[in-house]
């Protein structure tokens, strides 16, 4: 009983359970039909939305005004940079993600340019750069057509018992992540950062390179989920990215990473990741229109983080 | 974020009058920016530089620059509003059907529309949530609800509005008196009224406007009814030129929005907005997307980024004086 009451005052169980009710709604529904795949398909689909949400939990905690607005651009920009850079060809799978890789880190690295010598708030920086990155995207994609190698598509859809191969690797990812937030310097700098900038500075924290760091990295996240993203759906698109920017803020603050910065939770990301892909399941089983589906994601993201509440935020 | 110059009384007189120059300086970039794209067009064209011509250049700057009047509203309670572009395109789907065919219903609908927007403000003040993330959930609401009144694009704009939209006043264009007018009644009302100063506090101290004894859910519930009304009067004077709707008509006018603000001279937090700057803004930004790339022979892929661009070269602009003003 102790065990339980402590578990439940993790911040990441909520979403968990969140995820677990709308997939026994679900399956309420259907009678028990398709329970196994529709684990598999939200599985393969969170995949997606973890690796981009893992960046902007780590941009979010550096505290308020901290959000990375340029994400769905970027991934726009970089699934066409590795479809392009691979060619089709099996044997340049892996200079292709590098590619994206160093184009999503590059685009990091400007946005902390920007924001640094310019001074100005991330979320303009981010928009900024985001609009700029969108025409470059638009100008460089025209037309793209390339499929992605096979290799790379079978790659990204590659199943062991009905547990998606991607999903196991963004696991071993996330705890990483973790790893990184809760024991490493560079984590707990962040952390420090988020909960007072000027204390972390004045305890000899580098404020400025911790900060670019995060920035690179949330970037360089969003150019490998462009890649995947390719990968998946089978061609790059400007508008791949698009839904990634909801999606990437709404599982950090779902998944119980505070929005005023200085506090994270990595397993909470993976909870609201799947909680969102299967809630999305639900309705299209449900067979509601898409205005409908529109709306009631919208109000339950809206209910989600009422019922969270804010905490005071320190400014 | 630049801070507020503090007058320390051991400054001298040329050092305070560098840092008044600076002060003027700052406050007339947008006023800068604006006459810059006008005389780049000019130069490049200078038949557009005429009644027609300022006419057809401008004539979706009225949409813009309400939208951005909506998001300086929010802006100026320290909030950021990321659903004003899903919600101009729900407002314009119901003006070109219900407002239309029942317009009694669409009054309605409208007015219930900034009623939920005051609702928002209450419980993002009640309840302490990021602004982004509900106005961010509630752009799928809006995005949802134009797909359910409008699903496939089309309807009509009433005859009133289209007659409003279409009016030709004498020598000057009807864009350029409408976003004088939109700019004089916001600044008067923000600027020089007494509830005015309290709105742009609860920005600029909250802390402090407690203390007096000043409503903070008041005047967060007023601010984004604030921005309803705008959002609802841009999304009418949009479906009055385009004479028809379409669920995405206004999706991207949430960016468009917080770049008007932004480069008007508006700062993030403190409360520190400028509605003229916002109309001068949102103006620079709808000359210079399309019709300054136009007669550029820039391909229309580069408008977007020809936003960012704008918005970078302002904000260095800036950093360069705030410089000074130190």
């Amino acid at each position: 009983m102790a065990s339980l009451k402590t578990l439940l005052t993790k911040p990441w169980i909520w979403s968990f359970a969140g995820a677990l009710l709308v997939w026994l709604a679900t399956i309420a529904f259907t009678g028990g039909y398709g329970a196994g795949g529709m684990v598999t398909a939200a599985l393969s689909l969170a995949v997606f939305t973890v690796i981009v949400g893992v960046g902007q939990m780590f941009v979010i905690t550096l505290g308020p005004g901290n959000v990375d607005l340029s994400l769905p651009a970027n991934i726009g920009l970089a699934s066409a940079v590795a479809m392009k850079v691979m060619g089709g060809s099996d044997a340049m799978i892996v200079v292709g993600l590098l590619a994206a890789l160093a184009c999503g880190a590059a685009i990091g690295a400007i946005n902390y340019l920007l924001i640094w010598a310019l001074r100005i708030p991330p979320i303009i920086a981010t928009l900024s750069a985001s609009f700029i990155i969108q025409s470059v995207d638009i100008s460089y994609g025209r037309g793209l057509q390339i499929k992605p190698p096979p290799g790379f598509a079978d790659f990204t859809n590659w199943q062991v018992l009905g547990i998606p191969v991607l999903a196991m690797l963004t696991v071993l990812f996330t705890i990483g992540a973790a790893i990184a937030l809760q024991r490493m310097i560079y984590g707990r700098s962040v952390l420090a950062i988020g909960q007072n900038i000027r204390a972390a500075w004045l305890a000899g924290v580098n404020v400025g390179r911790i900060r670019f760091l995060t920035y690179t990295l949330s970037g360089a996240l969003g150019g490998i989920d462009g890649a995947l993203l390719a990968g998946y759906f089978r061609g790059a698109n400007v508008d791949i990215g698009n839904e990634y920017l909801l999606a990437s803020i709404a599982v950090v603050v779902i998944g119980g990473t505070s929005v005023a910065g200085g506090k994270a939770n990595v397993p909470g990301v993976w909870g609201a990741a799947l909680f969102l892909v299967l809630l999305l399941t639900m309705l299209n089983t449900f067979g509601v229109s898409a205005g409908v589906r529109l709306l009631l994601t919208g109000l339950i993201i809206v209910g989600v983080i009422t019922a969270a509440g804010g905490e005071k935020a320190v400014r | 974020m630049t801070a507020t110059p503090i007058d320390n009384g051991f400054k001298g007189s040329a050092a305070r009058n560098a840092a008044a120059r600076a002060r003027l300086l700052r406050a007339l970039l947008p006023a800068l920016s604006l006459a810059l794209v006008l005389a780049a067009i000019a130069w490049l064209n200078p038949r557009a530089i005429s009644y027609f011509g300022f006419s057809l250049m401008l004539n979706l700057a009225i949409p813009i620059a309400l939208a951005t009047i909506a998001q300086m509203f929010v802006i100026a309670g320290n909030e950021l509003d990321l659903s004003i572009g899903t919600f101009v395109g729900f407002v314009g789907c119901v003006t070109a059907t219900w407002l239309k065919d029942a317009p009694l219903i669409g009054v309605l609908i409208l007015a219930g529309s900034i009623g939920i927007y005051a609702l928002l403000g209450a419980l993002i003040h009640l309840r302490n949530l990021p602004s982004i993330v509900v106005t961010l959930g509630m752009s799928f609401v809006w995005q949802g609800l134009a797909i359910l009144v409008l699903p496939k694009p089309g309807g009509k704009a009433p005859d009133w509005l289209l007659a409003i939209m279409s009016f030709k006043p004498l020598f000057i264009p009807f864009p350029i008196i409408a976003a004088l007018l939109i700019a004089a009644v916001v600044h008067f009302g923000l600027m020089r009224t007494s509830y005015g100063v309290i709105l742009r506090g609860s920005g600029g101290n909250p802390a402090a406007l407690r203390r007096a004894g000043w409503s903070l859910l008041k005047t967060k519930i007023v601010l984004f009814a604030l921005a309803g009304l705008f959002g609802v009067l841009s999304g009418m004077a949009l479906i009055g030129i385009t004479t028809s709707a379409d669920a995405n008509i206004g999706n991207g006018y949430t960016l468009l929005a917080i770049a008007g603000v932004i480069l008007g001279g508006g700062e993030f937090v403190g409360g520190r907005v400028s509605p003229i700057g916002a109309v001068i803004g949102a103006l620079t930004l709808a000359l210079a997307a399309s019709p300054l790339l136009t007669f550029m022979h820039i391909p229309p892929d580069w408008q977007v980024a020809a936003n960012g661009a704008i918005l970078i070269i302002v904000l260095a602009a800036r950093v360069l004086i705030s410089r000074r003003e130190r």
